[in-house]
């Protein structure tokens, strides 16, 4: 197999074990529009790191965990619906984004890329980002497991019950800006979202407690990532949207199959 | 959990709150003696559950004092939970989420509320009535000095809401333990209880049932038919108070 294969393997195994974590989260807590809107928000934070300096994936996390603790300041304060303020955010940070990158042109960033993600030409480097990006990730998972759960179910319940809620919703909203700083050159920024929510929803089904959705959701991607990267290969498609197609595949085929008994 | 008998659990002075330029509490006192049951009843948009909220640290009164004894553990019971519906949980895992408690503790108290048998069941899968018992037992297992109930039978069939309110009572008696419950249905409440709280935003009126059944801002808010019709009711109850004669406590509204 070739090198450049290889590492988009690694590279994708890796994004396929956060997406499929943090994606059960996104489902529980209908926050599927929240992460589109943060990972388009994320090509405002690729011109950011083009403008300033600031190494690509930092400057990516950096803007999505603004915009992320925007979106949660502003729905507090209830002067627009949730919806609205996801439409606007989302939209206009990604228009700002290709306005300001038009401005500066230094015409070395490929915007297609950014879209809809390269997979294929991930470096080692990038693998290593993937990966510690990752361990990190699902340490803060695994820490917060149990509150994590618990406002999942009732935010309020679990703050009598003790649990800081504030403390842990912001480090679900930062993990998911880290995965999206992380995810983004794999499937694009367009497709991050899919990535969270297609392998979970797929997991539903034959699951029959939160951990073990966790793990098939990861099992999931993992299989999107290598069926996506395989069909790519064979008939020359594009490798992000491949492996996307791939698990709305599965999850078609796994709904079509009669669910287990009483999962 | 050491706490003297005579020093309330839980006590508002003055509490008044305003959300939205509408006045929602307006210098509200109560006070929950260990032990004791207080049932806070009233019309729609009276305040309950934001009195509740208060109670639990949930909602910053804007003025009034909130004191809670140290070392309190509360149980709470919420008007409403829904367990997403692509949360796989069962109700073990459920009640797991309140808190560190072992196997055979969690068992005990399963049994106590009558839910040992569901353990293993989906939470999307309870009845009505089941789902309260398991969010009672997920209350119970921190084995609270204090219980606050917010409409416990909310969603129950009316033969099972007056068993849910006996398991109160007998859960009060077995571990001591002080309830607050908000509650509408005066029928069952009043045999079930110790203190009412009459609330409309202010509180109205309070006291034993019997008092505050007389009460006239009572009568006012609920009308004396209410009155007439509770008390075939509380005559199947075995309870401790009378609803005729022994009158205590007629307080100035």
């Amino acid at each position: 197999m070739d090198d450049f294969l290889v590492r988009a393997v690694l590279a994708g195994c890796g994004v396929a074990l956060v997406c499929g974590v943090l994606g059960v989260f996104v489902v529980w807590r209908r926050m599927a529009y929240f992460g589109d809107t943060v990972s388009h928000a994320a090509l405002l934070g690729v011109v950011v790191g083009v403008v300033s300096g600031i190494q690509a994936n930092l400057a990516v996390l950096l803007v999505s965990v603004v915009v992320s603790f925007a979106l949660l300041a502003l729905s507090r304060r209830r002067a627009w619906t949730p919806d609205t303020l996801l439409g606007i955010l989302a939209h206009g940070s990604l228009a700002l984004g290709l306005v300001i990158l038009s401005m500066v042109e230094t015409a070395r960033i490929d915007l297609l890329a950014l879209l809809f993600g390269d997979i294929l030409s991930v470096t080692t480097r990038d693998v290593a980002v993937v990966w510690i990006g990752a361990v990190l990730v699902l340490g803060l998972a695994a820490a917060l497991w149990r509150p994590l759960l618990a406002i999942s179910v009732h935010e309020e319940l679990a703050r009598v019950e003790g649990v800081r809620v504030a403390l842990v919703e912001s480090a679900l909203m930062l993990m998911i800006a880290a995965v999206i700083a992380i995810a983004m050159k794999i499937v694009g920024i367009l497709l991050i979202t899919s990535l969270l929510v297609i392998p979970a929803a797929t997991a539903r089904r034959f699951s029959r407690g939160p951990e073990q959705m966790a793990l098939f959701a990861v099992l999931c991607g993992a299989v999107a990532v290598f069926g996506g990267l395989a069909g790519s290969w064979q008939w020359n498609t594009p490798a992000g949207p491949s492996i996307v197609v791939a698990a709305l595949a599965l999850f078609i085929v796994s709904g079509m199959m009669r669910a287990p008994a009483s999962a | 959990m050491q706490l003297s008998a005579d020093e309330p659990l839980l006590s508002l002075n003055g509490v008044t709150l305003a959300r939205g330029g509408r006045t929602l509490l307006e210098n509200v006192d109560v006070s929950v003696a260990p032990g004791r049951i207080v049932t806070i009843i009233g019309p729609n948009g009276a305040g309950k559950t934001t009195l509740v909220r208060v109670m639990l640290g949930l909602e910053k009164p804007d003025r009034g004092r909130v004191e809670r004894a140290r070392g309190l553990t509360v149980g709470y019971m919420p008007q409403r939970l829904v367990v997403p519906m692509h949360m796989p949980l069962n109700v073990e895992r459920f009640i797991r989420l309140g808190g560190n408690v072992d196997r055979p503790a969690l068992r005990d108290v399963a049994v106590e509320v009558g839910v040992a048998h569901l353990l293993t069941r989906p939470m999307q899968a309870l009845s009505g009535g089941e789902h309260q018992r398991v969010m009672l037992c997920r209350a119970l297992v921190r084995d609270p000095g204090l219980l606050v109930l917010d409409e416990p039978v909310q969603g129950v069939d009316v033969g099972g809401q007056a068993a849910l309110y006996q398991l109160i009572s007998r859960i009060r008696q077995r571990r001591g333990c002080a309830v607050v419950m908000v509650s509408h249905d005066l029928h069952l409440v009043m045999a079930s209880t110790d203190e009412v709280l009459c609330l409309n935003r202010h509180v109205c009126c309070a006291g034993t049932p019997d008092s505050v059944s007389q009460h006239s801002e009572f009568l006012a808010l609920f009308g004396p038919e209410v009155y007439r019709s509770m008390a075939p009711y509380t005559h199947h109850h075995d309870h401790r108070h009378t609803m005729h004669g022994d009158v205590v406590e007629q307080q100035d509204g």
